[in-house]
């Protein structure tokens, strides 16, 4: 088998595994750091404040780069343009050739359409139902937020001049294989490919494998996938959860003893306990509103927010500021409330048990009933503003603060110094995403509350899991810059063999296969018939054929015209198809009795180290016999006699 | 093959029967119920199906090993708190998460009912119900779910009713599809059920309407809307007794509509005071639903209902037109069958029955026509008012069920959960059409289903190899003669191909070796050397088929297990060849020595 790497993200996770004759993409995740090097783009276009002034290179000039970059209050300098995504690697894989993609969960399929259209791609895409609801809702807001502030201009030239531009826009990632937004046409005709499928489903894939995918407790309908190839078994770990929060828990013993695991998307805050940050958060949440500030806290349309509304709103409740209201708003907010909702099969147990009430699953059906949490479509609504009262919780999009309403609320908030902005998607460097915002008035506050799976969490489930070969994204077997040698910060490479892999790599590892799953003929069933020769073991010799056209293998019983095309010499056709094989030890006394009944007289047995040697001197021949074998030498040129006693000898041993 | 098994079926009700559906299923060594259900047509002990068949030799749980329930009707659930709060059964329980949020409330349902007529309901309390429904597990659309290591279920969507699940079952190679109650057709709510090309060895269907060939769903919405509205009309009153939630919800879609479409201001009821909550289950199990439903529920909530209102007992005594549903839905007992004692007498009324009504239950007497019904002992009531059955229940027709027989492509059929006649008839032809078994055994009637279901065995690439490698067994056309050994270890569903060495090796059986040495001596004056290159020309030329078994050493010429050596004789004119072989080539090793022998001969 080979693995491909396609992203340089662990976290936008992007595999493609060529097994026998099949081609499977593991996720399709899309890097949005590159948005970060791009002007933000503001929902109402006429708020929008002047903070950056057009810059060029010293001593530098060229018509084709005017207009193209701004520098902003912190020197910074950003491309004024229709911001751009780092998609998977399209060189290495043919699209065209996948069978398959799987989607580990919604935050994983951002790069969907650009892998399904107009690549030629005929496979199948699938995941679970909640990835596919939920993902759409991520990829139309997304389309949304980019399409709502159109950009008339696309900027190329700095690509072509990156020496000669400063940090950070210098050290960009190929900035040329960077690639503008999908169409909402697009998303939709990407999700035409997609088969929703259950966890603990078994999917064949061309006959040759089975895939399923097992809950990874990450977020609604997350999952690992688990591959079985005849009798390997190739597991691959995507974003994954061990603590309680709303998704159904992480299935681990599925994922156990596997031939080879591939890992990915750890957690990208290392460092910080999501339960901490999200105590941290509360309290600072409190403490704005008190002063009289409100809080912005930028975030998706679905996964971690959902626990942040109620874990706020409890902690509201708890410090007499529950008249607070919250807003959450995105184009697709109400959708997401609704499918939360509806998606109870997927949710933890105690989520679960709610519905059987019925009440529904997330309290925030019930804040939203009583007037608490209010959702919008967009910050550029009338209703909004007639509706929102400060100080106040505003969530919305995109964390990357780019695009999306959010863009507003910093500009709009930002000069009150009494208002918070909360970070809690560890996704963007927060200071590099406030940097074309400043100089900013308002606090921010840095709480990553990332869920998934940290490096001592994921060594303990590989000491658990015991995969013999282990797959890693490069950057798990070292240290990050900065946390030094500590070893909490990688991946331990012991007790297995362990292969690291990274963007534009791929790695040849053979899967030792022992068996092969073959069907037959109901004759061919029907004509065996097994006998326990030890106990608790049947076994039984066959003469069959096997039919081997197209490597598809099946075995039928020997049919006789078969028989006729191969040879009609009956001595052939005996030794081809009828054998017999003999084992045990050759009962010696009914051997002789045997040999008198045959009228056999003379035998004269002498006894050596190994067994007996039998002369037969009236027949001219000797035998001898010891544990495994019994070789007869017949002088004797009498077809009849040796074959009588061939037949004597047989009897006198087992046969099979 | 002698591994072969034996799927064993007893129904304990709906044998040749509807109601009280309970099927028990032995595949392998595992003892299986398919539902548990009530028959609703009687009040005594024929009421549950027959458990005394499973606990006359022991304790119930040590003899089933799960229990499938495959929808929320109470004719397929009624008696499972019976089963686990009275007989004590504490083993597994599966269904789908709709089912297990709705059979309580339909169990609940049906204990007051009960509890206002029957003395002996003493042990079907309210609590008994919780605790049964704390044993259940749930399951989802085709999740494999596996239950004491061996036995597989998978869920398939059968319509029908909200949660309504065909269940497939598999232990060893042998396997069971149990369709519950299903339907072929979508309708205003759910959609149609759908199964993948599974082969079970068994299909146990439903046939309830084996002989009918439905007409359109449209055709009978239309009938329905007209017979209520012509009602209304005229002032009379309308009653639909019906299950709270099921059929319930797409009347009351229909029902709504209409009276948004047409204007209409006639005061329409649902009894029951479920309605809000069986709504609330229905949008939350959305994902149940069909496309249509599930595509527009973010803005519009189909079972938020606009002309529907609660029924207090009171209106029933109101002049003037109206229309009622009302539990339960086969006037067996409740509120509908007091509204129906109130209005049946007055011509200007109707009744509309849109389900079917199980024998003995005083719905299914008003549909055979009686005229005088006798619903409390000695108290007739004359039923002048019109009736109307409209079958809306949703169960495949005779075509559907044909249908899903050509889907899941079973090896036998055995027909439930319908009538005797029907059932006959529905048999013939499945026989008939696919030319395989089918059986419609009656209540505590066996069935016993010989099978040989490996389909596929794990071969030894080892073995593979050897077989690819060696072209004196290739047949042409991709086919290749094989000998090899199968074997089985105990309990494993897993047989395995492997060379006859490596058998022995698995088997830790010592091979004993049978050979035969012959000497020839024939007239050869020339070289060894030249005389063991003569005698392999010969064999490569009469032998072409072993052409690459056939090799030459300093010492010898092997074929196979042949062995030919050359030695100098006495006579120096003549050479002595000595041939040897194993027992397992030996008509082959004959050959060759007769060969040897005619060339001595002809000398
Ligand atoms: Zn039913």
């Amino acid at each position: 088998m080979k693995v491909y790497c396609l992203s340089e993200d662990p976290n936008k996770p992007c595999f493609v595994i060529k097994l026998k004759s099949v081609t499977i993409m593991l996720d399709c995740g899309l890097s949005a750091h590159s948005v970060l090097n791009f002007l933000p783009l503001y929902p109402i276009p006429d708020w929008k404040p002047n903070k950056a002034a057009a810059w060029i290179p010293k001593n530098f000039s060229d018509p084709q780069i005017e207009g193209e970059l701004n520098e902003c209050m912190t020197n910074q300098v950003l491309v004024n343009s229709a911001p751009e995504f780092m998609t998977p690697l399209t060189k290495l894989v043919d699209f065209a050739d996948i069978d398959v993609i799987l989607v580990s969960n919604y935050m994983t399929m951002l790069a969907l359409p650009f892998i399904t259209e107009n690549t030629g791609f005929k496979g199948v895409v699938y995941m679970t139902e909640p990835t596919l609801h939920i993902g759409k809702l991520f990829l139309e807001e997304l389309v949304d937020f980019v399409e709502q502030s159109p950009k008339p201009n696309v900027a190329k030239y700095w690509k072509e001049i990156l020496h000669l531009l400063p940090p950070p826009l210098c050290n960009s990632f190929k900035p040329h294989t960077w690639k503008q937004l999908y169409s909402l046409a697009q998303v939709n005709s990407s999700l035409t490919r997609v088969q929703m499928i259950s966890y603990d489903q078994k999917i064949e894939i061309t006959g040759a494998l089975t895939v399923t995918a097992v809950s990874s407790g990450y977020c609604l309908g997350s999952s690992n996938w688990v591959i079985y190839l005849e009798s390997k078994k190739l597991v691959y770990v995507s974003n994954t959860s061990t603590l309680t929060t709303h998704p159904r828990p992480m299935d681990q013993v599925n994922l156990k003893n596997a031939d080879l695991m591939l890992l990915s998307s750890l957690t990208q805050a290392p460092a910080a306990n999501p339960d901490s940050m999200l105590g941290e958060l509360c309290l600072s949440v409190a403490v704005t509103l008190r002063n009289n500030g409100s809080v912005l806290i930028p975030c998706y349309p679905s996964g971690v927010v959902y626990d942040l509304f109620e874990c706020l709103s409890s902690h509201l409740d708890s410090t007499a500021l529950g008249q607070i209201p919250m807003y959450f708003i995105s184009p697709v907010a109400h959708s997401s409330l609704e499918y939360s909702n509806i998606l109870a099969e997927w949710l933890s147990q105690s989520k679960q048990n709610k519905v059987y009430f019925p009440e529904e699953p997330f309290p925030h059906a019930q804040l939203v009933k009583s007037g608490r949490l209010k959702h919008f479509k967009h910050v550029y609504t009338d209703d909004l503003w007639n509706d929102l009262r400060q100080p106040c919780v505003v969530f919305c999009g995109h964390p990357s603060l780019r695009f999306g309403d959010v863009v507003h609320f910093v500009e709009y908030w930002g000069t009150n110094p009494q208002n918070t902005i909360i970070f809690t998607e560890p996704e963007f460097p927060y200071l590099e995403a406030l940097a074309p915002f400043q100089p900013l008035s308002m606090k921010a506050m840095h709480c990553p509350i990332d869920t998934s799976m940290n490096f001592t969490q994921a060594n303990k489930m590989i000491k658990d899991l015991k995969p013999a070969v282990l797959i890693l994204p490069e950057c798990y077997a070292i240290p990050p810059a900065g946390f030094g040698h500590k070893n909490e910060f990688v991946i331990d490479q012991v007790d297995r063999k362990v292969l690291t892999i990274k963007r534009g790599e791929v790695i040849s590892e053979k899967l030792d296969i022992k068996t092969v799953n073959v069907p037959f003929t109901t004759e061919m069933v029907v004509s065996v018939t097994l006998n326990e020769l030890q106990s608790g073991l049947k076994a039984s010799k066959f003469t069959a054929v096997l039919d081997t056209k197209d490597n598809k293998y099946k075995l039928d019983i020997l049919r006789d015209d078969l028989l006729a095309n191969k040879t009609t010499e009956p001595y052939l056709l005996e030794t081809l198809f009828k054998k017999t094989y003999e084992w045990g030890q050759l009962d010696i006394d009914r051997f002789l009795r045997a040999l008198t009944n045959e009228g056999v007289s003379d035998p004269k047995i002498e006894h050596n180290t190994h067994g007996y040697t039998i002369h037969l001197k009236s027949e001219d021949t000797l035998i001898q016999v010891d544990d495994k074998s019994t070789h007869i030498f017949c002088e004797k040129m009498d077809k009849n006699w040796r074959l009588k006693l061939r037949s004597i000898v047989m009897e006198c041993l087992n046969s099979f | 093959m002698n591994i072969s098994n034996r799927i064993i079926v007893t129904p304990l009700g709906a044998g040749q029967d509807v109601g009280r559906s309970c099927i028990l299923i032995t595949i392998g060594n595992r003892n299986i119920m398919l539902d548990c259900g009530m028959h609703m047509g009687y009040q005594d002990e024929r009421k549950f199906p027959d458990f005394s068949y499973i606990t006359s030799d022991g304790n119930i749980t040590d003899i089933i090993d799960c229990v499938i329930i495959s929808h929320f009707h109470l004719d397929h659930c009624g008696a499972l708190s019976y089963l686990t709060e009275h007989l004590g059964y504490h083993g597994p329980i599966y269904m789908t998460h709709p089912t297990k949020a709705i059979a309580p409330i339909l169990l609940e349902d049906m204990r007051k009912h009960l509890v206002e007529y029957e003395e002996e309901a003493k042990y079907f309390t309210s609590s008994a119900i919780r605790d049964c429904m704390k044993k259940v597990t749930a399951v989802n659309l085709h999740e494999v779910v596996t239950v004491k290591e061996d036995i597989e279920l998978k869920a398939y969507y059968a319509g029908h009713v909200l949660g309504a699940a065909m269940f497939y079952i598999k232990v060893g190679n042998d396997s069971v599809v149990y369709t519950g109650d299903f339907s072929m057709t979508p309708d205003r709510h759910l959609g149609a059920a759908w199964i993948d090309k599974c082969r079970p060895t068994l299909l146990i269907t439903e046939s309830t309407y084996a002989t009918t060939i439905r007409d359109s769903k449209r055709c009978r919405e239309r009938d329905f809307l007209k017979n209520v509205h012509e009602c209304i009309d005229r002032g009379g009153k309308v009653l639909i007794p019906i299950f709270a939630l099921g059929r319930a919800q797409e009347l009351c879609i229909l029902i709504d509509t209409y009276w948004d479409r047409m204007g209409l201001k006639v005061p329409v009821y649902f009894a029951a005071g479920l309605t809000e909550k069986a709504n609330s289950y229905y949008k939350m199990f959305i994902t149940w639903t069909n496309q249509k439903v599930r595509q527009t529920f973010v803005h519009r909530n189909m079972f938020d209902f606009k002309h529907i209102k609660p029924f207090d007992k009171t209106y029933m005594h109101n002049p003037g037109p109206m229309v009622v549903f009302a539990t339960p839905g086969m006037l067996h007992a409740g509120l509908s069958l007091n509204i129906f004692k109130k209005w049946a007498p007055d011509e200007k009324n109707m009744l509309i029955v849109p389900g079917y009504c199980v024998s003995g239950t005083v719905g299914n007497k008003v549909l055979s026509g009686s005229k005088k019904i006798e619903a409390e002992p000695n108290k007739f009531i004359d039923v002048k008012m019109s009736v109307e059955y409209l079958s809306f229940s949703a169960h495949a027709d005779g075509k559907g069920i044909i249908q899903l027989i050509k889907n899941c492509e079973p090896q036998n059929v055995l027909l439930v959960h319908g009538e005797e006649e029907k059932m006959k008839f529905l048999r013939a032809k499945i026989m008939q059409e696919f030319n395989i078994n089918c059986y419609m055994p009656a209540n505590g009637e066996t069935v016993e289903i010989e099978t040989a279901n490996i389909h596929t065995f794990n071969m030894s690439t080892k073995l593979v190899k050897e077989i690819l490698d060696d072209q004196s067994n290739n047949l042409g056309n991709g086919k290749r003669l094989v000998h090899g050994a199968f074997l089985l270890k105990n309990g494993s569903s897993n047989l395995n191909a492997m060379s006859v060495k490596d058998t022995f090796k698995e088997l830790d059986i010592q091979r004993h070796t049978l050979r035969f040495t012959c000497t020839v001596e024939i007239k050869e004056s020339s070289t060894i050397q030249k005389t063991k290159t003569k005698l392999y020309n010969m064999l490569e030329n009469n032998l072409p088929i072993f052409k690459n078994k056939l090799t030459m050493s300093d010492g010898s010429i092997s074929l196979a297990s042949i062995l030919v050596t050359v030695e100098d004789s006495m006579d120096n004119n003549k050479k002595k060849i000595v041939i040897s072989w194993a027992n397992e080539d030996e008509p082959l090793g004959n050959h060759v020595l007769e060969m040897l022998q005619n060339m001595s001969k002809s000398d």
